[in-house]
């Protein structure tokens, strides 16, 4: 059986990206035409049952994300797509927004007519620069042939989208930082509460969803929340787009159907196809940066959002990147830190300085200076971060080095005995040199 | 977590197991102090927006692993929330551990000894030296303005000044820069302070927890001044510092009279100690004369008033088209130092090189306008050097001297004679009071009776009144801090004041919450009717010396004109 589900890929490659009569031939616009004849909180049910769980990282159930802005009855209503896909190995939404932007623009144009909202608005990262132009295109088209823009398909519903580009923050992916970016301040992190929901673009309530998730909508919208559910596991419905990179034969963006196990993502012949010059798996760094890294003992968890976190890993943004057995961890984790060094927004204690100082100690671990002091230090930075950062950036900024200091720590002990297992760190320096 | 934010609907929650009830939007920084429980803090501030930034008042929620913070979180119904646990303990001093490798460690050195917010944490929380490795910052330290002093090696990132500077005052001559380890509080685009918006206001020092913003100190040239037999030290002083005075010793603020400030500064070896209010006297009679030639001779109104020398830096920077609105009269310490060294030179036979003359003043502002090169109608600096309350305190702590055990003295005359006791130009309505009841004497003949200011719809720190002077009425308006000013400045931009006169003092709450109040203070100073046009004194100085307000002598000594200073 395959091991591919194209639920919301399936146009990625196939039809001509913005075209809306291709769109349109192969179902493009149904839903949103079904939505328009069922009562917004009827599309809300489906959304709820179908556990929809945010995409962009957080996992956050979508269902009860739109319940939450349903029953505010505070007007205008914004509606924005996080596009600022930032993750290193992340890069799924790359592959809507330019492959089928109108299926992303269809979700947006639900969640707007489930709202009562007027405008939505799209942040796509600044490095996406190309694909802007081929979203607006796509925007255009639509508005066009009528389903943007004044009274859409002839009902009293208008909507239209805006896209804003970002400027290379990392830290603009957080929702709140990327409302404040949006409206031309510093994308720094809010204080919440008050929620987004409640306070949100321009002080109003906000919906904030990621790219994949709103690229969901019109599938589960026309599927039913039950069906959709049906595809993936009891507790993450459908399917989810895995981004494959690091040493991996067949790097690329897959959907799958959640439950698949994370072996059959790296070694199946139809995905990864196993691992390049057949070496073995060291770890696997799975959701992002700030995402968890496991060693070839859990490669048989299931991929759901359960069976992961049960394991300590996560699904995060869907990205899994692929190291084997050349790969230094300490090595690694100093290129996992130095991002954090650079994208941390700087406005909080323990982000701004932890990770400055665990890359201090990162540094004497792989120059053979470190003791069995830094690790406790380690340790005690970690924890720091992790419960009393800002926002979420800080807070899981040292989620892959707590997970190597558990899975690898015989190599930590190893660098403190000036050894390096993978053969990367160069122990030339004397101690207290 | 059900929360509300109604005031009226009480919140029973559970701070460290102890029950207490307060009102719906407390935080939980408040609610922990009725039950006696002081959660530590350092980026918040009571009179700033809260920022949760620096990450020092955690507290547990229970059941929630993430901590948060006291400062940002409101209270709800059944909360239970620990304060002491050993997560939150641990984590505390992490975060003061990572601060401090950031910190320059040169407590001695540091002009906020002893009265740094981090180092009282490090003390509170028995932090001895950071775990971690410091950074070991040597970044220049900017001195090149006039009042203030920048040393980023000090500065925690807090965020105070740069929202005071940005949101209480909208200078916005500080802003935070650039990310993460870059992340820093500076000016924009790098320029130099003075170069900046800055008007000097001192906002940005009265709220900085550690040494990172500080005033210039001059007590150095003022006692090399002293040591120097051949100079005459004279001195103005504000009575009213008393107050932050006595706080700063820790004693009553009734205990130190303004005869025994006279003594304090007669020991430190200054050879005239001279009471401001005199001079404020003839800073209104000046004021008086300048609205009522505008009044009577269809001249620019409204008038402002000038005597606030942050705000007349404010006005060149930022309204540099409507200057000629501003009253041309000097502050009073200014006219001070142009009198000491023309009439009281000439009184006292003393050549005008040989005198030295040193302003007190709550206030940082005044540094630089005493270093104004346009204040010289002399033919030299009218005034040497201008000392703020901290410096003051500073001086008497090197005297050693017991301010408490001290007997009383009286000021010096000439210049040393008011009208009674009192206190008025520092709490906002002095120098147009003063003016106004001129000019309603010159009209009427009568003195004006108290007269009530009302509150400006929907402009904060603001007042207004009408006053009925021989069947004209007076419209005037009185506005604390910048912000609140920008709004009537833009209606004199659109045309549409209804103002003849307005006074500004350049910070919320006027001098009281400058930086010579020894960090937080905000005393109201309340003062009996002003009748300074009738000081004995006043009438003796025109006599002699000044002749008519407004007169070509005093046009030359007391009246200044304003520079435009446009952004480039």
């Amino acid at each position: 059986m395959s091991k591919i589900m194209q639920l919301i890929s399936a146009n990625c490659g196939k039809i001509p990206p913005g075209s809306v009569a291709d769109y349109v031939q192969f179902g493009g616009y149904e839903a949103l035409k079904k939505a328009f004849n069922m009562q917004p909180i009827a599309v809300i049910e489906e959304v709820k049952k179908a556990k929809l769980l945010g995409r962009g990282g957080a996992a956050y159930p979508a269902g009860s994300k739109w319940e939450q802005l349903f029953e505010i009855e505070h007007f205008p209503k914004y509606i924005v797509c996080n596009a600022d896909e930032g993750e290193p190995g992340t890069f799924k939404d790359k592959l809507l927004l330019s492959q089928d932007p109108l299926r992303v623009i269809e979700g947006m144009t639900i969640a707007g007519y489930v709202f009562g909202s007027h405008d939505g608005y799209i942040y796509i990262r600044g490095e996406y620069r190309d694909i802007q132009r081929v979203f607006q295109t796509a925007i255009d088209n639509a508005a066009e042939a009528g389903f943007l823009g004044d009274n859409i398909l002839g009902t009293e519903f208008s909507f239209r989208i805006h896209i804003m580009s970002g400027a290379g923050a990392y830290v603009c992916g957080e929702n709140s930082a990327l409302l404040n970016s949006i409206e031309g301040k510093a994308g720094r992190p809010r204080i919440k509460p008050p929620h987004l929901a409640e306070v949100g673009l321009f002080l109003m309530p906000t919906l904030v969803n990621n790219v994949e998730s709103f690229a969901n909508i019109p599938v589960i919208t026309l599927l039913g929340g039950e069906q959709y559910l049906s595809y993936g596991t009891n507790d993450s419905g459908g399917t989810k787009l895995v981004c494959l990179s690091g040493h991996a034969k067949k790097r690329g963006v897959y959907e799958i159907p959640f439950g698949i196990t994370l072996r059959d993502i790296i070694y199946d012949p139809e995905l990864g196809g196993g691992i390049t010059g057949d070496k073995n798996l060291k770890f696997v760094h799975l959701g992002g940066q700030s995402g968890p890294c496991g060693p070839a003992a859990l490669l048989d968890t299931p991929y759901c959002y359960k069976a992961m976190r049960s394991n300590g890993l996560s699904v995060g943004s869907g990205a899994v990147v692929v190291m084997d057995e050349t790969v230094c961890v300490i090595d690694y984790l100093k290129c996992v830190t130095e991002f954090f060094i650079h994208e941390s927004c700087g406005k909080c204690t323990p982000c701004r300085e932890g990770n400055k100082q665990i890359y201090h100690i990162l540094c004497s671990l792989s120059d053979g200076q470190a003791t069995k002091q830094d690790l406790q230090t380690l340790n005690k930075l970690t924890d720091t971060m992790t419960c009393a950062s800002f926002c979420g950036l800080g807070q899981t900024a040292s989620v892959a080095l707590t997970t190597c200091l558990k899975h690898f720590k015989a190599e930590f002990e190893a660098h403190i005995s000036r050894e390096c297992p993978a053969g990367v760190c160069n122990f030339s320096k004397g101690r207290g040199e | 977590m059900h929360h509300t934010t109604d005031p009226n609907l009480m919140v029973n929650l559970k701070i460290n197991g102890i029950p207490v009830t307060v009102p719906g939007g407390t935080l939980i920084l408040d609610a922990a102090k009725k039950v006696g429980i002081n959660i530590p803090t350092l980026c918040y501030h009571p009179d700033l927006k809260v920022r949760a930034t620096c990450r020092i008042c955690l507290v547990e929620f229970k059941g929630q692993k993430k901590l948060r913070t006291a400062c940002s979180n409101e209270v709800w119904e059944g909360a239970e929330i620990i304060t002491n646990s050993k997560i939150v303990r641990d984590t505390r001093r992490t975060v003061l551990e990572l601060l401090l490798a950031e910190h320059k460690p040169d407590c001695l050195q540091c002009v906020r000894n002893t009265k740094c917010e981090l180092q009282r944490l490090a003390k509170e929380l028995s932090v001895e030296e950071t775990s971690f490795i410091s950074a070991g910052h040597s970044f220049e330290i900017e001195d090149q303005h006039p009042a203030i002093v920048r040393d980023p090696n000090k500065c925690i990132k807090c965020g105070r000044c740069v929202e005071v500077c940005q949101d209480v005052q909208q200078v916005s001559a500080i802003n935070t820069a650039h990310r993460s380890a870059e992340f820093e509080i500076g000016t924009p685009y790098h320029q130099k302070l003075d170069q900046t918006t800055c008007v000097s206001c001192g906002q940005c020092i009265a709220v900085c927890p550690v040494g990172a913003l500080y005033e210039k100190d001059d007590t150095g040239k003022v006692q090399t001044a002293l040591d120097n037999p051949g100079i005459h030290v004279v001195v103005q002083i504000e009575p009213a510092i008393r107050v932050a005075l006595a706080k700063e010793f820790d004693i009553m603020p009734g205990n130190i009279t303004p005869g025994k400030m006279v003594t304090v500064l007669r020991r430190l070896g200054f050879n005239k100690v001279f009471d401001t209010r005199f001079m404020t006297d003839i800073t209104s009679r000046e004021a008086a004369y300048e609205l009522f030639d505008r009044l009577c001779n269809n001249g620019v109104l409204p008038m402002l008033t000038s005597h606030c020398a942050g705000w007349i830096n404010f006005m060149e920077k930022t309204y540099p088209e409507i200057l000629n609105h501003l009253s041309t009269c000097k502050s009073p310490q200014q006219m001070f130092g142009a009198i000491a060294k023309t009439f009281y030179a000439e009184q006292s036979g003393i050549s005008p090189e040989k005198i030295f003359v040193v302003s007190i003043m709550p206030c940082v502002a005044k540094k630089y306008e005493g270093a104004r090169t346009e204040m010289s109608a002399s033919g030299q600096r009218d005034v040497d050097a201008v000392l703020t309350t901290k410096e003051l305190v500073k001086m008497i702590k090197h005297g050693y001297l017991d301010l408490a055990k001290l007997e009383e003295s009286e000021f010096d005359d000439p210049l040393g004679i008011s009208e009674d006791d009192m206190v008025i130009c520092g709490s906002s309505g002095g120098v147009m009071e003063g003016a106004v009841r001129t000019v309603y004497t010159e009209l009427t003949g009568y003195d004006l009776e108290q007269f009530d200011f009302e509150a400006i719809p929907d402009l904060e720190g603001a007042k207004e009144a009408d006053i009925n002077i021989a069947g004209q009425v007076l419209k005037v308006a009185i506005v604390d801090g910048l912000k609140n000013a920008r709004v009537l400045m833009d209606q004199i931009k659109q045309g549409s004041s209804k103002y003849h006169m307005i006074e500004v003092m350049c910070c919320p709450i006027g001098c009281s919450n400058n930086v010579r109040q020894p960090f937080g203070t905000t005393a109201e100073i309340e003062a009996p009717i002003y009748q300074g046009h009738k000081s004995p004194a006043v009438l003796t100085l025109y006599g002699k010396f000044l002749g008519n307000p407004l007169g070509p002598k005093s046009q030359e000594l007391l009246h200044t004109n304003y520079i435009p200073q446009y952004r480039k």
